[in-house]
């Protein structure tokens, strides 16, 4: 490894990538706009020095590593590492810039929902995931294009700010003030608008269409103002609902303007109120008050001109961040004195991680970035007050800009229903044609006697045989297209409308129930299940994919301290089995001193702190101390101390302790701080000059020279301190594979010392290896003293590179690497991020369940394998695939051969499969490989037919050829990294990718950038008929989200911006389960029931009307009086189907827990799929026929009346279509019973109504009828006969062709102990 | 159906972790109803319910087609088409002309068998056929406002083309159902003694007494150039003209009944009845017959086997069914809820035979 060291270091300074990237003086760490390229390329560099377990060009190699004098198995010969060593920072770096073309860029860049900001070059990605590992874990990276300068003077259309001149300001330019809007309506705008806005719904222009057609005379079937009332009715219940929730939006409006902050006019700052602030005024903050605007900081209380502000409200983040007033400014006084300059920024957008202005002031100009500005929305903290000046005011802030909700998703089920609307509308084509067409025949075979037929009598006899004028007669051309047209109002609701408003109303319960399971609710959050999406439910029941983030979603992200190798020993914190409370340890040693109380208990080493307390200065003791000193200093963490009262059980008393709460961006430094604490280090304060450490109750002050953060280039950071004996050390903590090349260098062989400090160099080494495979995060703390010279020559760059306008970062970057060198170990951390509670449950739950679960994470490889294995993910006996390529010819080479090793079918041959299955229409998935045994889940409903199970063997039959060919039933593992993604995430590598990583049991990408996260999502999104659920927590798993079919935010330590990009959002990863097992396939039962239930009970009513028309001429008679036609799916029909939509279910959690398979339901889709939507079809076909022709033949050759009719067939259809969906229950409940009987019962009483009305022709139907024994014998034969073969069939597929639905839920109900099923199905899972 | 009441699984997992109850907590408050734990019965289809309810159901169903039968058995109906009959053989030819002629002696005379004992009332009839009573154009064609009430006389909307007279009146009752009401008159005699019909309480008494005002007289009926049927007494009110409230009950079907009067005596079996028919109303037009009917009534009505044929076709099946599932069960028993029927647990090529 050695030898990489000197190329890499006289390489430093003359190939720093400086020249190519300017960046902006920013303070958040930022690089090229190719970021993920570059750091890919870096990250393969710790991938080799990590010891990974590599293909590399298919022969993996062992060899020995000269140095290291330890063997460790390289995947490459060493020309190869040292090619890998070089692009760290220099040579290849510069060339992926080359070789990765912009359009690729962009390419990426859609996959996501992220901007593409299209001004001029400059676009961004936010948050991308390599932070994560890094010390700046949640930091925004973020990055400007290289021509920032220039682009932003190109700029045509700057926005010009006036400070503190409002007037001239706001002249020239309209700007928006500052007062939102969020409403949509306004009292006089509401009824139009809302209208305009309902009618956007195809379903209510459908609605409409009807209603007007109606109106025409020729046509009208109903009576007018019946036709209305659907349309009516569900206008007024929707403009209701919308016009409450615009309401309440006006009312926090109103609130949110009135809120007043302090503005200065006329030299003094005074209130206004929020909505009266305009762009160009100054604004004062204060301490915890909320930002009311977009502002450029001036000045603020602290000298420096920092601010520390939360930005919860924007990105939900919940750390403080850091925004500096330019120095030009910070000295200027407000109050009194006299403002003035221009600001020239960018039009309003939306981008939150960007701003791009200069400032011109006092004849200077300066230029903006994004840590300058404050944005609506977030609070101020820790900062007296902050002055700024207005940029961006009301609609145009950022905050406001970001409001909008995310696209809407539409189910996969209701892409089908949609499929099979367009069925019925054929149906519904067919049937007006034949009556339109019957029409016509009818006429011209009556034409002779039209004239004079008493039931149609075209013309009238007024004044004699001559006047020949015809009533209601257009030609018979245009009496076939209105009869036509009449016929399509009869049967209006073949097209079943009402579905999709029941189906809102069902969701809706759905969710209500969802968001209620207290099985579902995170007590340590104190967050409930969260329902964002109302659209989507019964996705959730037939998820394929899973693709999880790793940190915050697996793990918590709370970082723990555990280990610490210090001066080549290593010290391990007890785990927290045996739980010793910092207290109990410490008390009797410093009891005294136990003035800090952290938030956060940390259990310590108590060798380590006996090393700590004795006296006597030792080598490892000076390490301990610099190591311990290093992680309290080292950072960018603000100690807040807060006073309150605490009873110890020590002291049995209460005493006054001081509370420290560690504010920091990364939870990893926080981490280090509150461990330092625990071992005697506690950070008290720090301010930009100095930093004050409690040592073991000394207090000792360091004079803060300089610091140099941390940036994904360097991937460490340093201090320079001055101690009070005025030495002066840089202490550095950064990634093992930045920190070793820049140790001191020692010669093997040499005096002793050397030989020591080379031994402690190969024990941390091994100690970072075993912390890294144990899944801990690793960095590596060293510290040098610095002599005066260099002192001197730091300082002199230093000073010149911080106050330098222009490659401030680059010139910063370049002064770091003169003190960071040659730099002496001190030791390794090793943090903890913790799996969360139940996740490897959960995985294994959901594999069972045949879902594949895919990890994409920003972790490396040692890392992501390690969590891999204790969430259960990877196994032992797996065989793993490791795809680290650095080129697109050496990924072809790597898949390739991937795929001919384990015997991979090519695309083609898949595809025919899956086409087959689309042919079949089962869309047959193949079942995961975990069930060893039998490969092949059979679709045991028999509804399903025998053609697909043929489908199925055939499946099955070629996957064992391919096994046997493959000579393995060892599950495949695929571990992935960023940087081949890049390569491989173009067109002609993607499907190799996909057919490997579809074989492979478990999918693992690290190192992926939140675009390629996206693109792995998309791979399988585009490829399959697969449903994908996407879940993480993090900013970077936004595109993620939106791109997969579900996408589940954690609301976890990283802020709410994935939750609300999410559709459901949750507090905990094992929550997933019963999300998906229990809810998902709840939800895809009662929804696929709801929408079958739905077609049929229309399209029995209708095709009833349609029987009866071909009885009456084809003149679109309806015996059923008009109200009862629209009440049948309004009033008498609805109620059922909504409440069996929310309440039904199958099987209890509990089984559904126990026994995650029968999820396979949703994958086969037994609920609702193209073969029960005819089978439905034709039982609809025979109930209707049934329905129309009993009552025929009973009251054949009777004096029946047309009303009687009629209202026999209301009640009987009504009866029917109740009995229908009584046999299907499954869970009968008391609502149920109300829901179902109180229907039939309140048809009658509708019917009763109706009939008593004497303006109405069918007056008093009800009571004969029910006077006659017939009457009733005719709905009982109805029901009873429609039903018996739907019936029949039910009982033969129960008896012959039982479902795993069914047999479980025969298994729940009779035997009542669920664990009997479980004997077997858990067998083949391991 | 097997119908357990099986109690709500109890609360135990789900209150685990509130061991620390928050003030303001967001955790949601436990009901057996948000949890979905509401008692429930889950029918299942166990072969024991199976084969009950088609017992069942054939059992209900057999009595009932039994009875139903025997009833529609009872019923003595006799039927006699007369609409070709009645017109003199000569004028056969031209039946349109012989209807529509003023001058043509339209009167008729028919001899009934009586087949067997017919109990009074014997219900009198006419039935007409390929008569759509139900098209569109004609059931539209009235006015229930201006049949209610003498005030709503000028109400004749949806009336046309009866809805005024050529002097420009309206006509009461307007539309098509009144003005092509039925006017074939019958006249019965057994053994040459006048048998009475009683024309009262043929029609539903609640539209005598409210859809058919008693202050509404007819006025302008069939004034116009085309007659379509009988005429009114303009002296009766509407209420007391059950032909026409008869009339306006429009049929269901294109085939259709309407009661006439009612005989209230017995007639015994082979006597002969003797009825002189107007033959009147059109129906040559658009070839629908006539038929005169006398029929008896029962308690399922008038003389139909289908509803007692069907139930004993749809009893004596579930009996079948019920049968052959008992078999089934014996011959080819499945225990419900074996684990070894699952999919995943069944060997796949189990399931293809």
């Amino acid at each position: 490894m050695t030898s990489g060291q000197p190329l890499l270091s006289s390489s430093f300074h003359a190939s720093d990538p400086s020249s190519g990237f300017p960046t902006p003086p920013s303070n958040i760490s930022s690089f090229s706009c190719l970021c993920h390229t570059a750091s890919s390329a870096s990250s393969n560099f710790e991938d080799a020095l990590s010891h990974s377990i590599d293909i590399k060009d298919g022969d993996p190699v062992a060899i020995e590593d000269k140095v290291c004098s330890q063997t460790i198995a390289v995947e490459s010969d060493s020309a190869v590492t040292t090619d890998q060593f070089q692009p760290v920072d220099s040579q290849l770096f510069q060339q992926f810039l080359l070789e990765c073309p912009r359009q690729e860029v962009k390419r990426v860049l859609s996959w996501g929902t992220m901007e593409v900001h299209n001004n001029s070059t400059s676009f961004e990605i936010s948050g991308t995931s390599l932070g994560q590992e890094k010390l700046n874990k949640s930091q925004r990276i973020h990055h400007k294009s290289m021509q920032f300068e220039d682009a932003f003077s190109s700029e045509e259309n700057p926005r010009l700010i006036y400070i503190n001149d409002p007037r001239r300001t706001n002249d020239k330019y309209e700007f928006t003030g500052n007062e939102i809007r969020t409403s949509k309506y306004t009292i006089i705008t509401f009824l139009p608008k809302n209208l305009f806005i309902q009618f956007h719904r195809v379903a209510y222009l459908y609605f409409l269409a009807i209603a007007a057609l109606n109106q025409l005379p020729p046509l009208a079937v109903f009576g007018r103002t019946v036709s209305l009332f659907p349309l009516l009715f569900v206008l007024v219940v929707t403009a209701i609902k919308d016009g409450y929730e615009d309401w309440r939006r006006h009312r926090s409006d109103r609130k949110e303007n009135n809120r007043e902050a302090r503005v200065l006019q006329s030299g003094r700052f005074v209130m206004k109120k929020w909505k009266k602030i305009r762009a160009g005024e100054v604004v004062k903050i204060c301490v915890d008050e909320t930002i009311p605007c977009d502002m450029v900081l001036l000045g603020t209380s602290d000298p420096n001109g920092i601010a520390y502000i939360q930005t919860m409200n924007l990105d939900g983040e919940s750390n403080l961040k850091t925004r500096y007033a330019r120095q030009e400014t910070t000295s200027t006084d407000f109050e009194g004195g006299t403002i003035s300059g221009l600001i020239r920024c960018e039009q309003p957008n939306r981008n939150i991680y960007e701003f791009t202005a200069n400032m011109e002031f006092n004849g200077h100009r300066v230029p903006l970035s994004q840590s300058n500005i404050i944005l609506r929305g977030c609070q101020l903290k820790n900062t007296d007050w902050a002055v700024g000046v207005v940029v961006y005011a009301g609609q145009e802030t950022k905050a406001m800009l970001n409001s909008t909700a995310s696209p809407s998703k539409r189910s996969k089920l209701e892409n089908y229903m949609n499929r099979e609307t367009m069925w019925l509308s054929v149906f519904l084509f067919v049937m007006c044609a034949v009556v339109a067409l019957g029409m016509g025949l009818w006429l011209e075979r009556h034409k002779d006697q039209l004239d004079t037929l008493p039931y149609y009598r075209r013309i009238y006899f007024k004044n004699g045989l001559d006047n020949r004028k015809t009533y209601k007669y257009y030609g018979l051309v245009m009496e076939i297209f209105f009869s036509f047209l009449s016929s399509i109002i009869v049967f209006q609701i073949m097209i079943p409308i009402s579905l999709y408003i029941t189906m809102e109303l069902v969701r809706l319960g759905q969710s209500y129930f969802m968001i209620e399971d207290a099985q579902m609710y995170d007590s340590s959050s104190d967050s409930r299940f969260q329902c964002r999406s109302l659209n989507i439910n019964e996705d959730l029941g037939q998820i394929r994919y899973v693709f999880s983030d790793k940190t915050g979603t697996l793990t918590e992200n709370k970082m723990e301290f555990r280990k610490a190798s210090i001066n080549g020993k290593n010290y391990a914190s007890p785990s927290h089995t045996t739980d010793h409370p910092l207290q109990e340890i410490t008390s009797a040693e410093r009891t005294e001193r136990q003035r800090w109380k952290l938030k956060s208990e940390i259990n310590v080493d108590s060798e380590l702190v006996a090393l700590l307390t004795k006296d006597l200065a030792g080598v490892e003791r000076n390490a301990a101390h610099e190591f311990f000193l290093t992680l309290a200093a080292c950072n960018t963490v603000i100690p807040m101390v807060t006073q309150r009262l605490s009873s110890s059980c020590v002291d049995s008393g209460l005493h006054e302790v001081e509370a420290i709460d560690y504010q920091g961006e990364s939870p990893d430094e926080q981490a280090l701080v509150a461990a330092a604490s625990a071992y005697g280090y506690t950070l008290i304060e720090r301010t930009t000059g100095h930093i004050v450490v409690d040592v073991n109750g000394e207090r000792l002050r360091l004079e803060l020279l300089g610091l140099h953060e941390f940036d994904s280039v360097r991937k460490r950071m340093s201090v320079v301190i001055r101690f009070p004996n005025n030495a002066v050390k840089v202490l550095v903590k950064g990634a093992d594979s930045s920190m070793f090349n820049i140790l001191a260098e020692v010669a093997a062989n040499a005096d002793p010392r050397d030989a020591v400090s080379v031994n402690i160099r190969h024990a941390t080494q091994n100690h970072l290896f075993e912390y890294s495979s144990q899944g801990l995060r690793t960095l590596v703390v060293a510290a040098k003293d610095l002599t005066d010279e260099e002192l001197e020559e730091w300082q002199c760059r230093y000073e010149e590179a911080s106050t330098s306008l222009t490659e401030r970062s680059t010139k910063l970057r370049q002064t770091a690497a003169l003190i960071e060198c040659d730099l002496n170990l001190l030791g390794a951390t090793a943090i903890e991020d913790k799996l969360q509670d139940g996740v490897p449950e959960a995985i294994e739950s959901l594999r069972q369940a045949g879902i594949k679960v895919w990890v994409l994470t920003g972790d490396k490889q040692e890392t992501a394998i390690s969590i891999g294995l204790s969430c259960k993910l990877l196994t032992q006996n797996m065989q793993h695939i490791i795809i680290n390529g650095t080129s697109e010819e050496e990924c072809r080479n790597l898949l390739a051969d991937a795929k001919a090793k384990y015997g991979i079918k090519p695309a083609k041959c898949r595809n025919k499969n899956l086409k087959r299955k689309k042919n079949v229409d089962s869309e047959y998935v193949e079942i995961p490989d975990d069930t060893r045994t039998s490969n092949v889940s059979e679709p045991a409903n028999g509804l399903q037919g025998v053609r697909q199970v043929r489908g199925a063997s055939n499946v099955s039959q070629q996957r064992h050829a391919g096994k046997a060919a493959g000579m393995t039933n060892t599950p495949l593992a695929l571990i992935i990294d960023g940087n081949s993604l890049v390569y491989i995430l173009e067109k002609d590598l993607e499907p190799e990718l996909f057919d490997l990583a579809t074989s492979c049991r478990v999918v693992l990408c690290c190192r992926v950038a939140p675009l390629q996260k996206a693109g792995m999502v998309d791979l399988i999104k585009s490829r399959t008929s697969d449903m994908t659920l996407a879940i993480g927590d993090g900013a970077n798993d936004v595109s993620m989200i939106q791109m997969a079919d579900v996408g589940v935010g954690i609301c976890g330590q990283e802020g709410r911006q994935a939750v609300m990009a999410s559709d459901f959002a949750m507090g905990q990863f094992r929550f997933l389960k019963r999300l998906l097992l229990v809810h998902g396939h709840w939800n895809y039962q009662r929804v696929g029931y709801l929408v079958l239930y739905n077609f049929y009970r229309n399209a029995v009513f209708v095709l009833m009307l349609f029987w009866y028309i071909l009885c009456t001429a084809f003149s679109t008679t309806s015996a059923l009086t008009d109200w009862s036609s629209v009440f049948y799916s309004v009033i008498y029909t609805s109620v059922p189907t909504i409440v069996v939509g929310i309440l039904d279910k199958d099987l209890s959690h509990k089984t559904l827990l126990q026994h995650p398979k029968l999820y396979g339901a949703g994958h086969r889709q037994e609920s609702y799929n193209m073969n029960l939507f005819w089978i439905t079809m034709i039982d609809t076909l025979w109930q209707s026929l049934v329905l129309f022709y009993i009552p025929l033949f009973t009251y054949r050759n009777s004096q029946i009346d047309i009303w009687s009719m009629g209202s026999l067939w209301t009640i009987s259809v009504v009866v029917l279509v109740n009995v229908h969906l009584a046999m299907d229950i499954q869970r009968w409940v008391l609502i149920t019973h109300i829901a179902t009987w109180g229907s039939i019962i309140i048809t009658y009483a509708c019917m009763v109504i109706l009939d008593s009305i004497p303006a109405f022709p069918n007056y008093w139907t009800i009571y004969h009828l029910a006077l006659s024994p017939t009457y009733w014998l005719t709905i009982l034969l109805i029901t009873i006969v429609a039903l018996l073969p739907r019936f029949l069939f039910k009982v033969m597929q129960q008896t012959f062709w039982p479902s795993d639905i069914q047999i479980a839920r025969e298994a729940e109900i009779l035997r009542k102990l669920p664990n009997q099923l479980g004997l077997k199905p858990d067998q083949d899972s391991s | 159906m097997n119908l357990k009441a099986t109690a709500a699984s109890s609360t135990s997992d789900g209150t685990s972790d509130s061991s620390a109850p928050r003030r303001n907590s967001k955790k949601p408050k436990y009901s057996r109803f948000t949890q979905q734990e509401l008692p429930a019965c889950k029918p299942i289809l166990t072969p024991g319910w199976v084969i009950s309810t088609f017992a069942v159901v054939g059992i209900i169903f057999i009595p009932i087609g039994l009875a139903s039968l025997f009833a529609s058995q009872r019923v003595v109906e006799i039927v006699d088409r007369y609409d070709i009959d009645c017109i003199p053989e000569t004028l056969r030819n031209d039946k349109l002309a012989f209807i529509q002629s003023r001058e043509t002696n339209k009167t008729c005379t028919r001899s009934l068998t009586v087949p067997m004992d017919m109990k009074s009332p014997i219900y009198v009839y006419y039935e007409l056929d390929n008569f759509y009573q139900n098209h569109r154009r004609y059931v539209k064609s009235r006015n229930d406002k201006q049949l209610q009430s003498k005030k709503n006389e000028n109400e004749t909307s949806s009336c046309d083309p009866e809805a005024n007279a050529s002097n420009g009146l309206p006509i009461v009752p307007c539309g098509l159902i009144a003005w092509s009401l039925f006017n074939d008159t019958y006249r019965f005699s057994l053994s040459s003694k006048v048998l009475e019909v009683n024309k009262k309480n043929i029609a539903w008494k609640s539209d005598q007494g409210h859809k058919f005002g008693d202050d509404v007289y007819p006025k302008n009926f069939q004034s116009g150039g085309l007659i379509g049927g009988a005429k009114l007494n303009a002296s009766k009110p509407l209420s007391e003209q059950e032909d026409l409230i008869v009339w306006m009950r429009t049929a269901a079907l294109p085939t259709f009944r309407k009661l006439w009067g009612k005989i209230e005596v017995d007639l015994e079996a082979n006597e002969q009845i003797t009825v002189v028919i107007q033959n009147n109303y059109n129906t040559y037009s658009f070839g629908g017959k006539k038929k005169l009917v006398l029929s008896t009534t029962s308690w399922i009505g008038g003389k139909n086997d289908f509803l007692g044929v069907a139930y004993l076709t749809v009893g004596g099946l579930c009996l079948f069914l019920a049968i052959s599932f008992i078999l089934l069960y014996f011959a080819r028993p499945r225990p419900l809820g074996d684990p070894s029927f699952l999919s995943w647990n069944s060997d796949p090529a189990g399931h293809m035979n």
